[in-house]
């Protein structure tokens, strides 16, 4: 076992494993979420209301209290947040949620499409709110991918980055890469302000405004990479720093070959 | 060995301590060894070859071998990787985004693969063939030797003598004075470096009843459309939507609160002294957008802490609190602007900054 510790190859294969875990370490760090589908449609009728009450109490009652009015410290008030807001947090599996957190993360839905819009209904129907859009509401067609990118360049991109890839807030909150968010999302997240993000309403950025937004998230999403990896799309720094940390080791390597002692002369 | 002065310089005939253990000279590969000369004396003075410095042949000749040909096949990737790069060039079009993506590919592949087959090729080809011999050769004095140094104060004396331009005041001294001005002239050149600031850093163009824009859509902003709290935009001076010098101060974002979320009063604002109590209208306060610790525009606003982080060096600044610092570098609150309605019922500034906005400078530490 020394002798193979000794073996030339050796510091090689330390320093190999010490890349590849840094490799796989990044990989998990930068994992894309898992995409859902939550097809619309808010038909509120009194069957489905009474449906989502059901679903409320079993589920959510336990931090929002049996009458969704929130409990202080642990959770806020569904009263008045709409339909938008419940089907943004349970479509993207953000609620429901464990145990308090600071943020949120995307998480596997666990609700199905028809429970998602039953409980919308019966939040809803506690003290109205923004609804959920139509489809008709965020179709991209007809809408300005170049007014998009102005508006998301003024008023998403310092926290969602310019290319939605997301970035880090204050004590641990951080905005959320926009790979995985449907249009329905994206619109739904803009009305109600999930989380830290702020609210912009109908009259601050309007329904067509937003569907520019949308329209450039989704082109921008969907470009290729025609340089290669993209790195997480975060920038010219984490670039150059791959690079250079590829490069350095690269470097570390040759020299250490090339100086090394060699022949049987010296030894 | 000591008796050939060729190639020798001063200080270098100390034979026995030039030595290495192993009766190697030290000396750099490349320049001629002691006993034979560049100039070629002619074969008949020297009366016998000398021993060899280095050896003729590695000693392990089948190791060598094997060595030989490692070299050989990456000389031979190389040579094959070019003549990939010429095919490259020309087999892949470049008038579409894949095609100039394929064509970088393959010439940056085979360009990568003729450096690394001549690179590994010749470092395997020194460490494996050529000998691993240390050569030292002993510093040349910088000092030039005595008689060097006479002959070159004799000339320079000489020269100066026969220029006449000691003995000939009025040559010398109108041509000093015409090197002066052309001497000042870079100097001079500096002037358009400015001018000086003056004020523009004290205040920004943000006046009374100036309309609050939101940026990009440039429309003005009511207290009524701008109505759900937690709410945050940026919004531009009317009429500066595209001066960027201006907005480079002047920019500024606006957030509405739910109401009694503003906590602060005149009496432990951040900024003492400020008037502040008919700044807002409508729970809606204003904000400088530049960060007060080197500029970037800090517009990170979380709607449930109710903080504007500045993502440059991650200052974080208390909305409800006058924006003051709760943590990072910078040193000031952001500035907080005045603002009214007008008579349509719009957002305008009050007046301007009470203070300077952004980072600090020399009379503003």
């Amino acid at each position: 076992m020394t002798a193979r510790r000794h073996h030339p190859a050796a510091r090689y294969l330390v320093v190999l494993l010490g890349l590849l875990l840094v490799g796989f370490g990044y990989a998990l760090v930068t994992g894309v979420g898992e995409a859902s589908a939550a097809p619309g449609g808010a038909a509120q009728n009194q069957g489905q209301i009474a449906q989502g009450r059901v679903i409320f109490l079993a589920v959510c009652a336990s931090c929002h209290g049996v009458l969704a009015q929130g409990v202080p410290g642990v959770a806020p008030s569904l009263i008045g947040v709409g339909s938008a807001a419940v089907d943004f947090q349970v479509s993207t599996g953000r609620m429901p949620s464990r145990e308090p957190v600071e943020e949120n993360p995307r998480k596997p839905v666990l609700l199905h499409p028809w429970q998602i819009r039953a409980l919308a209904a019966y939040i809803a129907s506690l003290g109205g709110g923004p609804a959920i859009p139509s489809a008709a509401q965020v179709s991209q067609s007809g809408a300005h991918v170049g007014l998009g990118e102005q508006l998301f360049v003024t008023d998403c991109a310092q926290c969602h980055n310019f290319q939605g890839a997301g970035g880090a807030l204050t004590y641990g909150k951080y905005a959320p890469p926009l790979t995985a968010s449907t249009p329905k999302q994206i619109y739904e997240a803009m009305l109600t302000g999930p989380e830290a993000m702020p609210v912009f309403n109908n009259t601050t950025i309007t329904p067509q405004q937003k569907r520019d937004i949308i329209a450039y998230i989704v082109q921008t999403r969907n470009e290729p990479n025609p340089g290669g990896f993209s790195l997480g799309r975060v920038g010219p720094v984490t670039e150059g720093l791959v690079v250079f940390l590829g490069l350095l080791l690269f470097m570390v390597f040759a020299a250490l070959w090339i100086t090394a002692r060699h022949g049987k002369a010296h030894e | 060995m000591s008796d050939s002065p060729a190639g020798r310089w001063p200080g270098d005939d100390q034979t026995a301590d030039d030595q290495t253990a192993d009766g190697a000279p030290r000396r750099v590969v490349g320049t001629p060894p002691p006993g034979r000369s560049l100039l070629g004396d002619g074969a008949a003075d020297v009366p016998a070859a000398p021993p060899r410095e280095l050896p003729s042949d590695p000693e392990d000749l089948p190791s060598a071998k094997r060595a030989e040909r490692v070299v050989a096949a990456c000389f031979m990737v190389a040579f094959l990787a070019g003549l990939a790069f010429i095919v490259a060039y020309f087999v892949f079009p470049v008038h579409t985004l894949d095609g100039v993506a394929r064509s970088n590919l393959g010439l940056g592949l085979s360009m990568s693969l003729v450096f690394l087959g001549l690179a590994a090729g010749t470092t395997i080809w020194v460490r494996r063939l050529m000998p691993d011999v240390e050569l030292t050769e002993a510093r040349k004095p910088l000092r030039s030797s005595e008689e060097d140094r006479a002959a070159f104060e004799q000339t320079f004396e000489e020269g100066a003598d026969a220029s006449q331009f000691v003995k000939r005041p009025l040559i010398r001294r109108t041509l000093i004075a015409a090197s002066l001005p052309a001497l000042a002239a870079p100097i001079l050149l500096l002037r358009d470096l400015g001018p000086l600031p003056r004020k523009d850093l004290t205040f920004t163009v943000w006046r009374p009843g100036l309309r609050l824009l939101k940026a990009d859509a440039n429309t003005p902003v009511t207290p009524g459309s701008f109505s759900s709290p937690g709410s945050m935009i940026t919004v531009v001076p009317d009429g500066y939507q595209d001066k960027f010098d201006a907005l480079a101060k002047a920019a500024v974002i606006i957030i509405k609160f739910a109401p009694g979320q503003v906590e602060y009063t005149n009496a432990d604002h951040p900024v003492p002294g400020k008037v502040v109590a008919n700044w807002t209208v409508d729970n809606i306060v204003a904000y400088s957008k530049i960060c007060t610790h080197v500029g970037c525009p800090a517009a990170l606003y979380e709607q449930t802490t109710h903080h504007i982080l500045c993502p440059c060096h991650q200052s974080t600044f208390d909305a409800t609190r006058g924006a003051a610092v709760i943590f990072g570098p910078a040193t000031r609150p952001l500035p907080q602007l005045p603002m009214t309605v007008d008579a349509k019922g719009f957002l305008v500034a009050r007046h301007d900054f009470t203070e300077p906005v952004g980072p600090s400078y020399w009379e503003r530490p």
